[in-house]
């Protein structure tokens, strides 16, 4: 049950995406150009999805495990270290020189553009590199936390 | 290069209330955090669970391509960008997501409905480098 249902979910998650305008790089762009072309779509999508996990996650965080699995698998760090501020800096600055994010990324590439695809496998690359690098970092002085 | 888009506040809203929706039923049912870094991190080799994400994967790439070719829905698509420099921006996210734990998806939607404040964090600093950077690239380098 879990594959197929996944597959369902992925098709609402790419169907918002879609309908959205957030898998169109231009819109992403033009809503941090207040200076020029503004389009502040990008406020809505994110306020109706917040709106509706805010108080879904609200519901369904109270019920003691999620259908599928023993138990719901959250992040638990709390902790503000520098890999996620400069982290978070870097993703901002390689979504504003193109205007794709991953979520946005993954949906668009049904759409068949070269552009998408050329993202995708950029990123993944990046991924795989980042993987490596915190690998080396780690290796020398395991974290124990 | 002027790129205009249409405001859009009504498919907007209702497709981020998709989005969220998604995010509620991962929950629910995987019991699993709906962000795309997270979901693409976990299909290298070494994880369990690339099933079910996979076919999230799917589900969320076949959704446009059913809709254009079937459905015959237009979907506006723009991208102005160079490849070069859509190659820059692909490393620089894939990198920037994978230190930061997370993306406009992960920390964006889930982290912020669980009032996380890492992802608060990551989610003022994402947006601020963006908007900076858009504000470069389109108003301060070459002056446009």
């Amino acid at each position: 049950m879990a594959v197929p249902l996944a597959f369902l979910i992925g098709l609402v998650f790419g169907t918002g995406i879609m309908i959205s305008g957030m898998a169109n790089p231009a819109k992403v762009l033009n809503f941090f150009d207040i200076a020029g072309t503004w389009d502040p779509s990008l406020a809505f999508v994110m306020g109706g999805a917040l709106t509706v996990a805010l108080i879904g996650y609200r519901i369904v965080l109270r019920r003691p495990r999620p259908v599928l699995d023993t138990c719901f698998h959250l992040p638990t760090r709390r902790d503000i270290d520098p890999a996620l501020i400069g982290g978070s800096a870097l993703f901002g600055v390689g979504w504003g020189i193109a205007g794709f994010c991953p979520g946005g990324s993954i949906p668009a590439l049904g759409l068949l553009r070269p552009q998408a695809a050329v993202f995708v496998c950029a990123m993944l690359a990046g991924m795989a590199i980042a993987r490596r690098l915190r690998a080396r970092r780690a290796a020398p002085r395991p974290r124990l936390s | 290069m002027s790129d205009m888009t249409a405001f859009t506040p009504i498919q907007s809203l209702l497709g981020g209330a998709l989005i969220g929706l998604s995010a509620v039923l991962l929950m629910a049912f995987h019991g699993r955090i709906a962000g795309m870094t997270g979901i693409l991190a976990g299909l290298l080799p070494g994880q369990e669970g690339r099933g079910w994400r996979l076919a999230f994967l799917a589900g969320a790439v076949l959704a446009p391509l059913l809709a254009t070719t079937l459905g015959g829905i237009e979907i506006p698509f723009s991208s102005q960008t160079p490849l070069p420099w859509i190659v820059v921006s692909g490393l620089a996210v894939g990198i920037g997501t994978t230190f930061g734990g997370g993306c406009t998806s992960g920390h964006g939607i889930c982290g912020n409905a669980r009032l996380s404040r890492r992802s608060i964090l990551a989610t003022l600093i994402f947006m601020l480098a963006a908007g900076l950077t858009v504000y470069a690239i389109r108003h301060g380098i070459g002056g446009a």
